[in-house]
């Protein structure tokens, strides 16, 4: 079904990083715009919408003078984007809609008319996790870690390195917010925020936004730059509280909707030219890297540390820099796919000339995940 | 911008459901209670009125060892509001006899990776939140200072 689509369209905001001159609603209004004029469009040519909440699908369409005949308003984290192209991708397939706008925008930092998040107390995580002392991501997505350490082996060198792989390329990326290199022992030496997770472990703190249209392949020549295909999706979801993830070492979301994606491109990793995972923190490109099945269990540190997804390795990975220097407004997930239809066209500050470029969202901590095969050419 | 001051808020203390009362009841009363289902007879966590693995919703309480052994953690060094006098503090997740693993706090331990082993044994404690009792783990058995 999602063979039939294509990016036709993609950009980012203007500027990423501390803009406290824009509001959250601001941030999707200039991404969409952007993308719109990319694409060669106008808002007319728009039948349909996606989004996360807040502002969510209606507002944003109502800003933006579109009235959609299709829309969605899936919110399940910064892996939302994702499964927006693959629902837009079923809509168009089935004349739902023709041409879908998909936005996203954080003030992640600057906190403008952003919206708050806490669970209430009489939630599940309010009642069974809220209570101990988590407060963010920082003190919960973290907690899998040890464990994995300990029954696999993973050094505290070969996290960190994860963050100095990133910074290799963006070193590479005028528009990444950290570019100067740095040493596992810098990372080492970053501050604690909760143990093992030092400073430069962790996300950036960004606003920004981006957006995507997605339309039928049909239309492919129609657009003022090269399509990208989307050959395949998947989604799944695994816990809402990450104590009650059932293997701390491994994620069963990222595992499913990976497999799901590359049944319908049917590829396998070997096909794969270019990977973005979603790293909030410095573990989930191993975990990553091992639910799509790049390498065994317990591998991926050494897989990363040995340099095959740095620069000049085999497998590149996090091109723009990722989560941890390039920018993370709070939903990465759009800059993710952004980045593979960059690399895809032959439009990125690194390019690596992929002709399939894989992304694996996460959604929440370990909650959800969404999983795109996007290429230069139809399959 | 300066930072927010941030104002003295007390730590949060968890709203009981009508589903997940019969644990907090448990915990006021000194005692860990699970569920756990009558038709595959696993025991589960957290509270909810239908068995995870099987669907049945014929499931019944019962008083749990207490005994857990130590999954994971992190050492928070940013306070969560509320527990800016704690920090660092660990939030862990244990691993119960029974099965089920819960996140919790470790008590009774200096708050370093050199005091917090994984797999050491554990024991549940209580501790007053407001009008909650709330679980938490001490070191257990030898483990015990
Ligand atoms: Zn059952």
């Amino acid at each position: 079904m999602s063979k039939a689509a294509i990016i036709a369209g993609a950009a980012e905001t203007n500027s990423l990083g501390k803009l406290p001159g824009y509001s959250t609603l601001g941030l999707h209004i200039e991404a969409a715009v952007n993308a719109v004029a990319d694409a060669g469009l106008s808002f007319r040519d728009i039948d349909g919408i996606a989004t996360v909440s807040a502002p969510g699908p209606v507002q944003v369409a109502h800003a933006l003078g579109i009235t959609p005949r299709w829309m969605d308003g899936t919110g399940v984290g910064g892996t939302s984007f994702l499964l927006h192209v693959r629902h837009a991708a079923a809509a168009i397939a089935v004349g739902q809609a023709s041409t879908v706008l998909i936005t996203h925008g954080e003030s992640g930092r600057s906190r403008v008319g952003a919206a708050r998040f806490a669970p209430g107390l009489s939630s599940p995580p309010g009642q069974f996790e809220a209570p101990y002392g988590t407060f963010g991501p920082t003190t919960a997505f973290t907690i899998p870690v040890l464990r994995y350490m300990k029954d696999y082996g993973l050094t505290h060198e070969q996290l960190a390195y994860v963050a100095v792989a990133q910074r290799r390329w963006a070193a590479k990326n005028p528009r990444a917010m950290f570019r100067d290199p740095i040493t596992v022992d810098e990372v080492l030496a970053s501050r604690l925020v909760a143990y093992p997770f030092h400073l430069l472990e962790c996300c950036l703190v960004t606003d920004g936004g981006g957006a995507l249209i997605v339309t039928s392949a049909d239309r492919t020549g129609d657009f003022p730059k090269p399509a990208v295909h989307v050959l395949g999706a998947g989604e799944s979801m695994e816990t809402p509280m990450i104590s009650q993830l059932p293997d701390f070492t491994e994620s069963g979301a990222f595992r499913l909707a990976g497999a799901a994606a590359f049944a319908e491109a049917g590829i396998t990793t070997s096909d794969v030219g270019h990977l973005m995972i979603y790293d909030a923190f410095a573990h989930l490109p191993i975990y990553g890297l091992e639910a799509l099945g790049f390498v065994a269990k317990g591998e991926a540190g050494a897989f990363i540390s040995d340099g095959n997804t740095e620069p000049g390795g085999f497998l590149p990975l996090n091109t723009n820099g990722g989560g941890l220097s390039y920018t993370h407004t709070g939903m990465y997930g759009m800059f993710a796919i952004l980045e593979s239809v960059r690399q895809l066209r032959g439009e990125a500050a690194a390019g690596v000339d992929p002709e399939i470029s894989v992304v694996l969202g996460n959604g929440g901590m370990f909650a959800t995940s969404g999983v795109l095969v996007l290429g230069r050419s139809p399959l | 911008m300066g930072k927010p001051v941030p104002k003295p808020v007390p730590k949060p203390v968890p709203e009981p459901t009508p589903e997940t009362q019969p644990f907090w009841d448990g915990c006021a009363a000194g005692e860990l209670r699970l569920q756990r289902c009558r038709a595959c007879v696993r025991p589960y966590f957290y509270p909810r009125p239908v068995c995870p693995s099987c669907g049945s919703a014929e499931v019944e309480w019962f008083t749990a060892s207490g005994d857990a052994t130590l999954y994971s953690y992190v050492i928070n060094h940013r306070p969560a509001p509320g527990f800016e006098a704690d920090a660092p503090y660990a939030i862990a997740v244990v691993q119960l006899a029974e099965g089920p693993r819960m996140m919790t706090s470790i008590v009774g331990v200096p708050q370093t990776p050199e005091a917090l082993s994984l797999d050491m044994p554990l024991r549940v404690t209580f501790e007053q939140r407001g009008d909650i009792s709330l679980p938490v783990f001490e070191p257990a058995g030898e483990w015990r200072q």
